[in-house]
């Protein structure tokens, strides 16, 4: 077993595509530095710098510069170190990358950026550094949207990305940057939309996004000592969604929990739920619930914070209800939070 | 005037072809206007009548491997690039045919293989674009510049001051070109911008090479332009033209102004620009060097309103896209 961590999974892979495809530049707030965000490219900064570079606070303009760009033919990767900054590049990336092949027929060309966006989480993060915007993304036609859970995950799906001929946006838990798993030294590139299962199970599913899906198969494992099967389902890419895996999964166990890094309202659960509402409403044997984000601002506050994040206790205590079953404290299996800050 | 002694003189052939242009230009537009009102495009749409002479002076001065891009009143960016006058009507009338297989419209424009590489709607996007574009050129060490046509409101907008911060410190090979026609819309430019302050001026501070010219002088376009570009591609950098020019027609749409009762602008105003149209300054000065007469000044309309009107009727006639391929090219 080729044991590696989330940030050194990412890193393998961009320097491994950088190497194959002179034409992919990166670019970001400290990309060039050896933090490197957070270790990730560190490696590509030695080895290709010239084509690892520093970026102003711009961005918009730079979403625009890196459109422009890949219109002549670069394949520029534009780091996020948090996510939230993303909202000031709506503009470029929302009203002309997503579009630019289907707006002018093909006949523009392509526009191949990849987006990496990390969110924090955690250790007082507080309300603007620690969203996900998945869900406003997938939204529109012309993105795909990546969440990786794993280690092998984050390598094989950031292989697919700087591959594509479209925009794609990776989201990077930064509590998942050092957790560990196998990645093998030679990968296919994971295609987008294919889900991935982590956990086989048989009386319920849960579908679950980056860290939610680590907190899921926490939960499975210690309800699996309960003999409760539970399959943990990981979309992979919510833009496209496999939806076919989701589909079978319910069919197979009739009860769905849906877990997100991010809020309810008009977001990823809300899709799942309506996916599974519309094509596998004969399935279910128990309604659907939705495990988010407390409907409030991330607050800083220890117990606060506490109280705002579902973790694998609450995934479990979910579970049991849905099947009917007597609630028991679980908070014992919630993992420490080795995290020390600052961010 | 600039004067740059490595460059040759203007010829007689040059001003001619700039001449042409103008005229292929303006008679486009003012057919597609009158066309326009029997509601056959569906798309909304800002015709460029009366600012001709600043993109067809940028354009002479450029390769078709150098990379344009534009806004909303793009059409005369797009024809002065090499983009046909049949694309484009095609286009509007939501072909198949069109530029952008009628998916895109009026704003959404696209000519590749003349290095009109877009226009787009969002003020600001075709700066940061051709920004990125002149970044790549860069990167490869060649000689190729960015353009990126614009209007005077851009100069609100924070990705306009993103960019040439960024194009600055880069010094990559972009040529920014603001189109000053005093008015966004409706808005006149001074309740918009602070008096006493040009966006010339602001772009100064940016430490960009830059230049106010005449807008409606296509030959003080094209004399300015060819000398900025010549020096882009020796030493890269950006620079920056700010044009003054006039919009003739309302913000949107095939009517005048007064026409629609709107009483933003004056007629007097609108009257007193189209005493400087380009089209007529450069017809005077063709006639003045002694290099065309009137009547092949009227020669050379008759035969370009001939093919622009073959172009537009042969558009009309084109195919529908096929709604089965709505889905396509998504990805």
């Amino acid at each position: 077993m080729r044991i590696r961590k989330y940030k050194e999974a990412i890193s393998e892979a961009t320097v491994e595509a950088m190497e194959a495809d002179p034409r992919i530049f990166i670019t970001g707030h400290a990309v060039a530095y050896p933090s490197g965000i957070f270790g990730s490219t560190v490696q590509a900064a030695e080895r290709f710098p010239d084509r690892v570079f520093d970026c102003p606070s711009m961005e918009n303009g730079f979403a625009g510069i890196a459109l422009g760009a890949a219109a002549m033919g670069k394949r520029p990767v534009f780091v996020f170190p948090r996510a939230d900054f993303m909202f000031l590049a709506f503009d470029n990336l929302l009203n002309l990358a997503c579009k630019w092949r289907y707006m002018y027929d093909g006949n523009a060309g392509e526009v191949p950026i990849v987006f990496r966006a990390v969110v924090g989480k955690g250790w007082g993060q507080g309300a603007t550094h620690s969203q996900s915007l998945h869900a406003p993304l997938a939204h529109f036609p012309g993105l795909t949207v990546v969440l990786p859970s794993t280690p092998a995950d984050a390598k094989g799906l950031m292989l697919s990305a700087l591959k594509a001929n479209h925009p794609v946006i990776i989201f990077e838990h930064r509590s998942l940057f050092d957790v560990e798993g196998e990645v093998p030294e030679h990968m296919e590139p994971i295609p987008f939309g294919k889900a991935n299962i982590l956990r086989e199970g048989t009386d319920i599913t849960i579908v679950a996004t980056s860290l939610m899906a680590l907190e899921a198969t926490i939960a499975a494992d210690e309800l699996a000592k309960q003999g409760i099967s539970v399959e943990v389902l990981d979309p992979r890419t919510i833009r496209p969604l496999d939806e076919a895996a989701i589909l079978a999964s319910v069919a197979k166990t009739g009860r769905l929990i849906v877990a997100d890094i991010s809020w309810e309202m008009c977001g990823f659960c809300s899709e799942v739920a309506a996916l599974v509402a519309e094509k596998g409403f004969h399935y279910l044997k128990a309604p659907v619930r939705r495990i988010a984000l407390a409907n409030c601002p991330a607050p800083v506050s220890q117990p606060l914070e506490n109280a705002f994040y579902p973790k694998a206790s609450t995934l479990a205590a979910a579970a049991l209800q849905l099947l009917n079953l007597y609630a028991r404290d679980h908070s014992g299996i919630d993992r420490l939070d080795y995290f020390k800050g600052p961010y | 005037m600039p004067n740059d002694p490595t460059l040759p003189e203007i010829t007689p052939e040059q001003l001619i072809h700039l001449h042409r242009e103008l005229v292929r230009i303006r008679q486009t537009e003012v057919t597609l206007a009158e066309r326009y009102k029997l509601q056959q495009m569906r798309t909304p749409t800002h015709f460029g009548v009366g600012q001709e002479a600043t993109p067809v002076g940028v354009c002479a001065a450029l390769r078709d491997d150098d990379a344009a891009y534009s806004h909303h009143r793009s059409h005369n960016h797009f024809l002065a690039k090499g983009g046909s006058v049949y694309r484009l009507a095609a286009e509007l009338f939501g072909r198949a045919t069109g530029c952008s297989g009628g998916r895109g419209g009026s704003v959404h424009l696209t000519d590749r293989a003349h290095g009109f590489i877009a226009s787009s709607a969002i003020l600001g996007e075709c700066v940061a674009a051709a920004t990125g574009s002149a970044l790549s050129f860069a990167m490869d060490r060649g000689d190729r510049v960015a353009v990126a046509f614009f209007g005077d409101a851009v100069a609100e907008e924070g990705a306009f001051y993103e960019c040439l911060g960024y194009a600055a410190l880069k010094r990559l090979p972009v040529l920014f070109v603001c189109e000053n026609n005093g008015y966004a819309t409706e808005s006149p430019l001074g309740i918009r911008q602070p008096a006493g302050v040009s966006i010339s001026a602001r772009v100064n501070a940016f430490g960009i090479a830059n230049h106010r010219v005449d807008g409606n002088d296509v030959r003080e376009v094209f004399a300015t332009v060819r000398e900025v570009v010549a020096a882009m591609r020796r030493t890269p950098g950006p620079a920056f033209l700010e044009c003054d020019t006039y919009r003739w027609l309302e913000h949107v749409g095939p009517f005048f102004d007064h026409e629609a009762n709107r009483a933003y602008r004056t007629q007097a105003e609108v009257e007193a620009w189209m005493l400087k149209c380009p089209v007529r300054r450069s017809a005077a000065r063709l006639m003045d060097l002694g290099l065309a007469t009137g009547a092949q000044l009227a020669d050379w309309e008759a035969e370009i309103q001939a093919g622009i009107e073959a172009d537009i009727a042969r558009a009309f006639q084109d195919p529908w896209p096929d709604p089965r391929t709505l889905l396509d090219r998504v990805y």
